[in-house]
Protein backbone atom coordinates (compact mmCIF):
# COMPACT_ATOMS: atom_id res chain seq x y z
CA UNK A 1 0.00 0.00 0.00
CA UNK A 2 1.52 3.21 -1.16
CA UNK A 3 1.85 5.77 1.60
CA UNK A 4 0.57 9.23 0.80
CA UNK A 5 2.05 11.96 2.92
CA UNK A 6 2.97 15.53 2.15
CA UNK A 7 2.84 17.30 -1.19
CA UNK A 8 2.72 15.45 -4.49
CA UNK A 9 2.08 12.10 -2.83
CA UNK A 10 -0.82 11.29 -5.14
CA UNK A 11 1.37 11.89 -8.17
CA UNK A 12 3.85 9.39 -9.51
CA UNK A 13 7.15 9.66 -7.62
CA UNK A 14 9.17 12.71 -8.62
CA UNK A 15 12.43 12.06 -10.42
CA UNK A 16 15.61 13.83 -9.37
CA UNK A 17 15.23 16.66 -11.86
CA UNK A 18 11.76 17.34 -10.54
CA UNK A 19 12.93 17.10 -6.93
CA UNK A 20 15.75 19.56 -7.64
CA UNK A 21 13.26 21.92 -9.29
CA UNK A 22 10.99 21.81 -6.22
CA UNK A 23 13.95 22.43 -3.92
CA UNK A 24 14.99 25.30 -6.18
CA UNK A 25 11.54 26.78 -5.62
CA UNK A 26 11.90 26.43 -1.83
CA UNK A 27 15.31 28.11 -1.87
CA UNK A 28 13.97 30.99 -3.92
CA UNK A 29 11.37 31.52 -1.17
CA UNK A 30 14.31 31.63 1.30
CA UNK A 31 13.07 28.58 3.14
CA UNK A 32 15.57 26.36 4.94
CA UNK A 33 15.56 22.88 3.48
CA UNK A 34 16.05 19.77 5.60
CA UNK A 35 16.21 16.07 4.85
CA UNK A 36 14.61 13.48 7.15
CA UNK A 37 14.29 9.71 7.05
CA UNK A 38 12.43 6.98 8.90
CA UNK A 39 11.31 3.40 8.71
CA UNK A 40 8.30 4.10 10.85
CA UNK A 41 5.97 6.01 8.53
CA UNK A 42 2.90 5.90 10.76
CA UNK A 43 0.90 9.05 10.00
CA UNK A 44 1.14 10.13 13.64
CA UNK A 45 4.91 9.75 13.72
CA UNK A 46 5.82 13.34 12.93
CA UNK A 47 9.35 13.05 14.27
CA UNK A 48 11.49 11.49 11.61
CA UNK A 49 15.27 11.32 12.05
CA UNK A 50 17.16 14.31 10.72
CA UNK A 51 19.80 13.77 8.08
CA UNK A 52 22.27 16.40 9.22
CA UNK A 53 21.10 19.89 10.06
CA UNK A 54 18.61 21.96 8.12
CA UNK A 55 20.43 23.78 5.34
CA UNK A 56 20.38 27.56 5.49
CA UNK A 57 21.76 30.09 3.02
CA UNK A 58 21.96 27.80 0.02
CA UNK A 59 21.73 29.39 -3.39
CA UNK A 60 21.23 26.27 -5.42
CA UNK A 61 19.56 22.87 -5.13
CA UNK A 62 22.80 21.03 -5.90
CA UNK A 63 23.86 21.13 -2.24
CA UNK A 64 20.60 19.53 -1.09
CA UNK A 65 20.72 16.93 -3.84
CA UNK A 66 24.23 16.06 -2.72
CA UNK A 67 22.99 15.37 0.82
CA UNK A 68 19.96 13.55 -0.51
CA UNK A 69 22.16 11.15 -2.46
CA UNK A 70 24.24 10.50 0.67
CA UNK A 71 21.10 9.90 2.75
CA UNK A 72 19.66 7.48 0.21
CA UNK A 73 22.90 5.60 0.04
CA UNK A 74 23.01 5.19 3.82
CA UNK A 75 19.30 4.36 4.07
CA UNK A 76 18.32 2.58 0.87
CA UNK A 77 15.11 1.04 2.27
CA UNK A 78 13.83 3.95 4.30
CA UNK A 79 11.35 6.68 3.64
CA UNK A 80 13.11 9.96 2.97
CA UNK A 81 11.41 13.34 2.82
CA UNK A 82 12.40 16.91 2.14
CA UNK A 83 11.03 19.62 4.44
CA UNK A 84 11.16 23.33 3.72
CA UNK A 85 10.94 25.57 6.75
CA UNK A 86 9.86 29.19 6.55
CA UNK A 87 11.43 31.19 9.37
CA UNK A 88 9.59 34.42 8.54
CA UNK A 89 7.84 35.90 11.51
CA UNK A 90 4.25 34.75 11.68
CA UNK A 91 4.94 31.61 9.64
CA UNK A 92 7.77 29.89 11.52
CA UNK A 93 6.63 26.57 10.22
CA UNK A 94 7.21 23.91 7.61
CA UNK A 95 5.70 25.24 4.40
CA UNK A 96 6.33 22.26 2.21
CA UNK A 97 7.18 18.61 2.76
CA UNK A 98 7.39 15.78 0.27
CA UNK A 99 8.57 12.20 0.08
CA UNK A 100 11.62 11.63 -2.11
CA UNK A 101 12.28 7.97 -1.46
CA UNK A 102 10.23 5.00 -0.32
CA UNK A 103 11.10 1.33 0.34
CA UNK A 104 10.75 -1.09 -2.56
CA UNK A 105 7.94 -2.92 -0.80
CA UNK A 106 5.34 -1.05 1.22
CA UNK A 107 3.13 -3.63 2.87
CA UNK A 108 0.88 -0.98 4.39
CA UNK A 109 -1.16 -0.90 7.57
CA UNK A 110 -3.40 -3.28 9.37
CA UNK A 111 -6.61 -2.05 10.95
CA UNK A 112 -6.89 -3.33 14.50
CA UNK A 113 -10.30 -3.54 16.10
CA UNK A 114 -10.30 -3.69 19.84
CA UNK A 115 -13.57 -4.58 21.48
CA UNK A 116 -14.17 -2.67 24.66
CA UNK A 117 -17.01 -2.38 27.10
CA UNK A 118 -20.51 -2.34 25.70
CA UNK A 119 -19.48 -3.84 22.36
CA UNK A 120 -17.74 -0.59 21.53
CA UNK A 121 -14.91 -0.77 19.07
CA UNK A 122 -11.60 1.07 19.18
CA UNK A 123 -9.77 1.29 15.93
CA UNK A 124 -6.07 1.69 15.46
CA UNK A 125 -3.54 1.32 12.66
CA UNK A 126 -0.45 -0.81 12.77
CA UNK A 127 2.15 -1.06 10.08
CA UNK A 128 2.85 -4.57 8.85
CA UNK A 129 6.46 -3.66 8.29
CA UNK A 130 7.06 -2.01 11.64
CA UNK A 131 5.33 -4.52 13.92
CA UNK A 132 7.55 -7.51 13.59
CA UNK A 133 10.99 -5.97 13.24
CA UNK A 134 13.38 -3.66 15.00
CA UNK A 135 14.31 -0.23 13.74
CA UNK A 136 16.51 -0.45 10.68
CA UNK A 137 15.33 -3.95 9.75
CA UNK A 138 11.75 -3.13 8.90
CA UNK A 139 11.61 -2.83 5.15
CA UNK A 140 14.45 -5.22 4.46
CA UNK A 141 12.58 -7.00 1.67
CA UNK B 1 19.78 13.95 -43.66
CA UNK B 2 16.24 14.18 -42.37
CA UNK B 3 15.22 15.40 -38.97
CA UNK B 4 14.43 11.90 -37.78
CA UNK B 5 17.96 10.75 -38.65
CA UNK B 6 19.37 13.54 -36.54
CA UNK B 7 17.43 12.51 -33.48
CA UNK B 8 19.20 9.20 -33.19
CA UNK B 9 22.64 10.77 -33.17
CA UNK B 10 24.65 10.77 -30.00
CA UNK B 11 26.53 13.96 -29.12
CA UNK B 12 29.80 12.32 -30.14
CA UNK B 13 28.61 11.69 -33.68
CA UNK B 14 30.23 13.63 -36.52
CA UNK B 15 29.17 17.27 -36.46
CA UNK B 16 26.70 18.77 -38.83
CA UNK B 17 29.33 20.43 -40.97
CA UNK B 18 26.90 22.60 -42.84
CA UNK B 19 25.80 24.45 -39.72
CA UNK B 20 26.93 28.05 -39.48
CA UNK B 21 27.16 29.86 -36.22
CA UNK B 22 27.58 33.56 -35.80
CA UNK B 23 30.05 34.00 -32.94
CA UNK B 24 29.31 37.70 -32.65
CA UNK B 25 25.64 36.90 -32.18
CA UNK B 26 26.51 34.24 -29.59
CA UNK B 27 28.60 36.81 -27.77
CA UNK B 28 25.81 39.37 -27.82
CA UNK B 29 23.26 36.74 -26.75
CA UNK B 30 25.27 35.71 -23.73
CA UNK B 31 25.50 39.34 -22.63
CA UNK B 32 29.11 38.96 -21.54
CA UNK B 33 30.23 41.87 -23.67
CA UNK B 34 28.64 44.13 -21.13
CA UNK B 35 30.42 42.44 -18.20
CA UNK B 36 33.77 42.56 -19.97
CA UNK B 37 33.28 46.18 -20.82
CA UNK B 38 32.46 47.05 -17.23
CA UNK B 39 35.55 45.15 -16.13
CA UNK B 40 37.60 47.20 -18.54
CA UNK B 41 36.03 50.46 -17.44
CA UNK B 42 35.64 50.04 -13.68
CA UNK B 43 39.04 48.62 -12.86
CA UNK B 44 42.15 50.73 -13.15
CA UNK B 45 45.19 49.09 -14.76
CA UNK B 46 45.29 45.28 -14.58
CA UNK B 47 45.85 44.99 -18.36
CA UNK B 48 47.23 41.42 -18.24
CA UNK B 49 44.37 40.29 -15.98
CA UNK B 50 41.75 41.79 -18.24
CA UNK B 51 43.36 40.06 -21.21
CA UNK B 52 43.30 36.70 -19.40
CA UNK B 53 39.66 37.16 -18.44
CA UNK B 54 38.83 37.90 -22.07
CA UNK B 55 40.74 34.83 -23.18
CA UNK B 56 38.90 32.63 -20.72
CA UNK B 57 35.54 34.13 -21.71
CA UNK B 58 36.32 33.58 -25.40
CA UNK B 59 37.42 30.02 -24.75
CA UNK B 60 34.22 29.25 -22.88
CA UNK B 61 32.07 30.88 -25.52
CA UNK B 62 33.73 28.85 -28.27
CA UNK B 63 33.51 25.75 -26.16
CA UNK B 64 29.80 26.25 -25.75
CA UNK B 65 29.36 26.44 -29.51
CA UNK B 66 31.58 23.41 -30.02
CA UNK B 67 29.43 21.49 -27.61
CA UNK B 68 26.35 22.39 -29.55
CA UNK B 69 27.98 21.11 -32.75
CA UNK B 70 29.06 17.91 -31.07
CA UNK B 71 32.78 18.71 -31.34
CA UNK B 72 33.28 18.62 -27.58
CA UNK B 73 31.42 16.54 -25.08
CA UNK B 74 33.20 16.98 -21.79
CA UNK B 75 32.36 20.04 -19.71
CA UNK B 76 35.43 22.27 -19.59
CA UNK B 77 37.38 22.54 -16.37
CA UNK B 78 36.71 25.94 -14.88
CA UNK B 79 38.64 25.97 -11.63
CA UNK B 80 41.10 28.84 -11.46
CA UNK B 81 43.91 30.27 -9.42
CA UNK B 82 44.28 34.02 -8.94
CA UNK B 83 47.73 34.89 -7.71
CA UNK B 84 49.09 38.24 -6.64
CA UNK B 85 49.78 40.38 -3.61
CA UNK B 86 46.97 41.54 -1.33
CA UNK B 87 44.72 44.28 -2.64
CA UNK B 88 45.50 43.69 -6.29
CA UNK B 89 41.86 43.10 -7.14
CA UNK B 90 41.54 39.32 -6.96
CA UNK B 91 38.25 39.32 -5.09
CA UNK B 92 36.89 42.08 -7.27
CA UNK B 93 37.75 40.20 -10.46
CA UNK B 94 36.34 36.95 -9.02
CA UNK B 95 32.97 38.67 -8.68
CA UNK B 96 33.06 39.64 -12.36
CA UNK B 97 34.23 36.19 -13.34
CA UNK B 98 31.24 34.68 -11.57
CA UNK B 99 28.99 36.95 -13.58
CA UNK B 100 30.64 35.88 -16.84
CA UNK B 101 30.35 32.21 -15.94
CA UNK B 102 26.71 32.65 -15.11
CA UNK B 103 25.91 34.44 -18.34
CA UNK B 104 27.65 31.73 -20.32
CA UNK B 105 25.60 29.13 -18.50
CA UNK B 106 28.48 27.54 -16.60
CA UNK B 107 27.14 28.67 -13.22
CA UNK B 108 23.47 28.52 -12.39
CA UNK B 109 23.30 31.27 -9.76
CA UNK B 110 26.64 33.07 -9.96
CA UNK B 111 26.96 33.85 -6.25
CA UNK B 112 30.47 34.12 -4.80
CA UNK B 113 31.19 32.59 -1.42
CA UNK B 114 34.51 33.90 -0.09
CA UNK B 115 36.24 31.83 2.58
CA UNK B 116 39.61 31.23 4.23
CA UNK B 117 41.09 28.24 5.99
CA UNK B 118 39.11 28.95 9.16
CA UNK B 119 35.82 28.54 7.37
CA UNK B 120 36.76 25.11 6.05
CA UNK B 121 38.96 23.47 8.66
CA UNK B 122 37.67 22.40 12.06
CA UNK B 123 39.21 22.33 15.52
CA UNK B 124 38.87 18.67 16.38
CA UNK B 125 38.39 15.26 14.80
CA UNK B 126 35.13 15.07 12.91
CA UNK B 127 34.69 18.83 12.75
CA UNK B 128 36.29 19.47 9.37
CA UNK B 129 34.14 17.41 7.03
CA UNK B 130 30.80 18.94 8.03
CA UNK B 131 32.33 22.42 8.01
CA UNK B 132 33.79 22.04 4.55
CA UNK B 133 30.64 20.43 3.20
CA UNK B 134 28.51 23.19 4.62
CA UNK B 135 30.58 25.79 2.78
CA UNK B 136 30.56 23.75 -0.42
CA UNK B 137 26.79 23.47 -0.31
CA UNK B 138 26.44 27.22 0.07
CA UNK B 139 28.75 27.77 -2.88
CA UNK B 140 27.00 25.31 -5.20
CA UNK B 141 25.58 26.97 -8.25
CA UNK B 142 28.27 29.63 -7.97
CA UNK B 143 31.90 30.29 -7.19
CA UNK B 144 33.85 29.29 -4.10
CA UNK B 145 36.64 31.82 -3.59
CA UNK B 146 39.31 30.49 -1.21
CA UNK B 147 41.61 33.28 -0.07
CA UNK B 148 45.13 32.21 0.85
CA UNK B 149 44.26 28.67 -0.13
CA UNK B 150 47.76 27.35 0.64
CA UNK B 151 47.07 27.62 4.38
CA UNK B 152 44.90 24.55 3.96
CA UNK B 153 48.10 22.56 3.65
CA UNK B 154 50.43 22.47 6.66
CA UNK B 155 53.12 19.90 5.92
CA UNK B 156 54.87 20.57 9.23
CA UNK B 157 51.90 19.07 11.09
CA UNK B 158 50.96 15.67 9.76
CA UNK B 159 47.79 15.59 11.84
CA UNK B 160 46.57 18.88 10.44
CA UNK B 161 42.90 18.76 9.52
CA UNK B 162 43.54 20.90 6.44
CA UNK B 163 44.37 17.79 4.45
CA UNK B 164 40.86 16.50 5.05
CA UNK B 165 39.38 19.72 3.69
CA UNK B 166 41.62 19.47 0.62
CA UNK B 167 40.46 15.93 -0.06
CA UNK B 168 36.78 16.86 0.14
CA UNK B 169 37.42 19.85 -2.09
CA UNK B 170 39.23 17.73 -4.67
CA UNK B 171 36.38 15.29 -4.79
CA UNK B 172 33.78 17.96 -5.40
CA UNK B 173 36.02 19.80 -7.89
CA UNK B 174 36.23 16.61 -9.90
CA UNK B 175 32.77 15.11 -9.56
CA UNK B 176 30.56 18.15 -9.38
CA UNK B 177 32.08 20.40 -11.99
CA UNK B 178 28.64 21.47 -13.11
CA UNK B 179 27.74 22.61 -9.63
CA UNK B 180 30.74 24.56 -8.46
CA UNK B 181 33.70 26.59 -9.68
CA UNK B 182 36.59 26.98 -7.26
CA UNK B 183 38.94 29.96 -7.38
CA UNK B 184 42.09 29.70 -5.26
CA UNK B 185 43.67 33.02 -4.41
CA UNK B 186 46.88 34.12 -2.75
CA UNK B 187 50.53 34.98 -3.14
CA UNK B 188 52.10 33.52 -6.29
CA UNK B 189 55.13 31.85 -4.69
CA UNK B 190 53.18 30.18 -1.89
CA UNK B 191 50.54 29.03 -4.33
CA UNK B 192 53.26 27.50 -6.49
CA UNK B 193 54.62 25.58 -3.50
CA UNK B 194 51.10 24.52 -2.56
CA UNK B 195 50.57 23.12 -6.05
CA UNK B 196 53.90 21.32 -5.94
CA UNK B 197 52.91 19.45 -2.81
CA UNK B 198 49.32 18.93 -3.97
CA UNK B 199 49.53 17.68 -7.55
CA UNK B 200 45.88 16.64 -7.40
CA UNK B 201 44.92 20.27 -6.87
CA UNK B 202 47.30 21.49 -9.54
CA UNK B 203 45.88 19.16 -12.16
CA UNK B 204 42.34 20.32 -11.48
CA UNK B 205 43.04 24.01 -11.81
CA UNK B 206 42.85 24.89 -15.47
CA UNK B 207 43.26 28.66 -15.55
CA UNK B 208 45.93 30.70 -13.85
CA UNK B 209 45.64 34.44 -13.63
CA UNK B 210 48.47 36.56 -12.31
CA UNK B 211 47.70 39.91 -10.71
CA UNK B 212 50.56 42.43 -10.91
CA UNK B 213 51.13 45.11 -8.29
CA UNK B 214 49.74 48.52 -9.16
CA UNK B 215 52.04 51.33 -10.22
CA UNK B 216 51.93 54.45 -8.08
CA UNK B 217 50.04 56.37 -10.73
CA UNK B 218 47.43 53.61 -10.90
CA UNK B 219 46.98 53.69 -7.14
CA UNK B 220 46.46 57.45 -7.41
CA UNK B 221 43.75 56.92 -9.95
CA UNK B 222 42.16 54.16 -7.87
CA UNK B 223 42.07 56.60 -4.95
CA UNK B 224 40.33 59.23 -7.04
CA UNK B 225 37.73 56.72 -8.19
CA UNK B 226 37.09 55.46 -4.69
CA UNK B 227 36.62 59.00 -3.46
CA UNK B 228 34.33 59.84 -6.35
CA UNK B 229 32.24 56.79 -5.47
CA UNK B 230 31.74 58.09 -1.96
CA UNK B 231 31.18 61.68 -3.20
CA UNK B 232 34.50 62.97 -1.96
CA UNK B 233 37.47 64.49 -3.77
CA UNK B 234 40.97 65.80 -3.13
CA UNK B 235 41.73 69.46 -3.57
CA UNK B 236 44.74 69.92 -5.89
CA UNK B 237 47.29 70.21 -3.07
CA UNK B 238 45.89 67.14 -1.34
CA UNK B 239 46.10 65.20 -4.59
CA UNK B 240 49.81 65.98 -4.87
CA UNK B 241 50.38 65.09 -1.24
CA UNK B 242 48.61 61.81 -1.79
CA UNK B 243 51.07 60.89 -4.53
CA UNK B 244 53.84 61.37 -1.97
CA UNK B 245 51.85 59.32 0.48
CA UNK B 246 51.62 56.43 -1.98
CA UNK B 247 55.37 56.43 -2.56
CA UNK B 248 56.04 56.39 1.20
CA UNK B 249 53.39 53.83 1.99
CA UNK B 250 54.63 51.35 -0.58
CA UNK B 251 57.91 50.89 1.31
CA UNK B 252 56.26 50.26 4.63
CA UNK B 253 55.28 46.86 6.02
CA UNK B 254 51.90 45.30 5.19
CA UNK B 255 51.52 47.31 2.04
CA UNK B 256 48.42 45.93 0.34
CA UNK B 257 47.99 47.84 -2.91
CA UNK B 258 44.43 49.08 -3.44
CA UNK B 259 43.35 47.91 -0.02
CA UNK B 260 45.94 50.13 1.68
CA UNK B 261 44.65 52.97 -0.41
CA UNK B 262 41.11 52.36 0.69
CA UNK B 263 42.16 52.21 4.34
CA UNK B 264 44.21 55.37 4.01
CA UNK B 265 41.25 57.18 2.49
CA UNK B 266 39.04 56.00 5.32
CA UNK B 267 41.44 57.51 7.83
CA UNK B 268 41.68 60.72 5.84
CA UNK B 269 37.92 61.05 5.80
CA UNK B 270 37.97 60.59 9.53
CA UNK B 271 40.54 63.38 9.92
CA UNK B 272 38.55 65.64 7.64
CA UNK B 273 35.44 65.05 9.72
CA UNK B 274 37.28 65.89 12.92
CA UNK B 275 38.87 68.98 11.35
CA UNK B 276 35.48 70.29 10.20
CA UNK B 277 33.91 69.48 13.51
CA UNK B 278 36.59 71.19 15.56
CA UNK B 279 36.76 74.28 13.37
CA UNK B 280 33.18 75.05 14.38
CA UNK B 281 32.57 76.89 11.14
CA UNK B 282 29.48 76.38 9.00
CA UNK B 283 29.89 73.87 6.22
CA UNK B 284 28.45 73.41 2.76
CA UNK B 285 28.35 70.44 0.42
CA UNK B 286 31.65 71.49 -1.11
CA UNK B 287 33.57 71.62 2.19
CA UNK B 288 31.98 68.36 3.27
CA UNK B 289 33.27 66.54 0.23
CA UNK B 290 36.76 67.98 -0.03
CA UNK B 291 39.84 66.40 1.52
CA UNK B 292 42.53 68.98 2.09
CA UNK B 293 46.30 68.67 2.11
CA UNK B 294 46.31 68.73 5.92
CA UNK B 295 44.06 65.65 6.03
CA UNK B 296 46.57 63.78 3.91
CA UNK B 297 49.74 65.06 5.52
CA UNK B 298 48.59 64.26 9.05
CA UNK B 299 49.31 60.64 8.19
CA UNK B 300 52.12 59.04 10.14
CA UNK B 301 53.81 58.07 6.89
CA UNK B 302 55.04 61.63 6.64
CA UNK B 303 56.40 61.95 10.18
CA UNK B 304 57.93 58.59 10.90
CA UNK B 305 61.32 57.34 9.80
CA UNK B 306 61.36 55.21 6.68
CA UNK B 307 61.19 51.45 6.77
CA UNK B 308 64.94 51.12 6.31
CA UNK B 309 65.69 53.32 9.31
CA UNK B 310 63.42 51.48 11.70
CA UNK B 311 64.16 47.96 10.61
CA UNK B 312 65.46 46.77 13.99
CA UNK B 313 62.67 48.29 16.00
CA UNK B 314 59.97 45.90 17.19
CA UNK B 315 57.34 45.94 14.57
CA UNK B 316 53.99 46.99 15.78
CA UNK B 317 52.05 49.63 14.07
CA UNK B 318 48.36 49.63 14.69
CA UNK B 319 47.68 52.05 11.90
CA UNK B 320 49.31 49.76 9.40
CA UNK B 321 48.00 46.53 10.80
CA UNK B 322 44.47 47.63 11.23
CA UNK B 323 42.56 46.58 8.21
CA UNK B 324 38.84 47.24 8.50
CA UNK B 325 38.33 45.65 5.14
CA UNK B 326 39.60 42.22 6.00
CA UNK B 327 36.48 41.52 7.98
CA UNK B 328 34.19 42.82 5.32
CA UNK B 329 35.82 40.52 2.78
CA UNK B 330 34.54 37.42 4.47
CA UNK B 331 31.02 37.62 3.21
CA UNK B 332 28.98 36.03 0.51
CA UNK B 333 28.45 38.34 -2.37
N1 LIG C 1 41.88 48.10 -10.40
C1 LIG C 1 41.10 48.56 -9.39
N2 LIG C 1 40.36 49.65 -9.58
C2 LIG C 1 39.59 50.10 -8.58
N3 LIG C 1 39.51 49.56 -7.35
C3 LIG C 1 40.25 48.46 -7.10
C4 LIG C 1 41.07 47.90 -8.11
N4 LIG C 1 41.70 46.82 -7.60
C5 LIG C 1 41.26 46.70 -6.32
N5 LIG C 1 40.39 47.69 -6.01
C6 LIG C 1 39.75 47.87 -4.71
O1 LIG C 1 40.68 47.48 -3.72
C7 LIG C 1 40.07 46.76 -2.68
C8 LIG C 1 40.77 45.43 -2.47
O2 LIG C 1 40.66 44.63 -3.61
P1 LIG C 1 40.42 43.06 -3.55
O3 LIG C 1 39.78 42.64 -4.82
O4 LIG C 1 39.72 42.71 -2.28
O5 LIG C 1 41.91 42.54 -3.49
P2 LIG C 1 42.49 41.07 -3.18
O6 LIG C 1 41.36 40.11 -3.26
O7 LIG C 1 43.51 40.88 -4.27
O8 LIG C 1 43.14 41.16 -1.84
C9 LIG C 1 38.62 46.62 -3.06
O9 LIG C 1 37.91 47.56 -2.32
C10 LIG C 1 38.57 46.96 -4.53
O10 LIG C 1 37.38 47.62 -4.84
Amino acid sequence: MRINQGCFSFLPDLDDTQIAAQIGYCLRQHWAVAIEFTDDPHPRNTYWSMWGLPMFDLADAAGVMHELRACREANPEHYVRVNAFDSTKGWETVRMSFIVQRPTKEPGFRLIRQETSGRNLRYTLESYAVTAATEGARYAG
Amino acid sequence: MSASDLQGLSPAAPPASDMHIDLAAEYADAGIGDVLERLERDLVGLAPVKRRVREIAALLLVDRVRQRLGLTTAAPSLHMSFTGNPGTGKTTVALRMAEILQRLGYCRRGQVVAVTRDDLVGQYIGHTAPKTKEVLKRAMGGVLFIDEAYYLYRPENEKDYGQEAIEILLQVMENQRDDLVVILAGYADRMERFFESNPGMKSRVAHHVDFPDYANAELGEIAERMLAQWNYRFDPAARLAFDEYIALRRDRPHFANARSIRNALDRMRMRQALRLFESGATVDADTLSTLSEADVRASRQFSEPSAAARRDEPEFDSELDFDPERGADRIDY
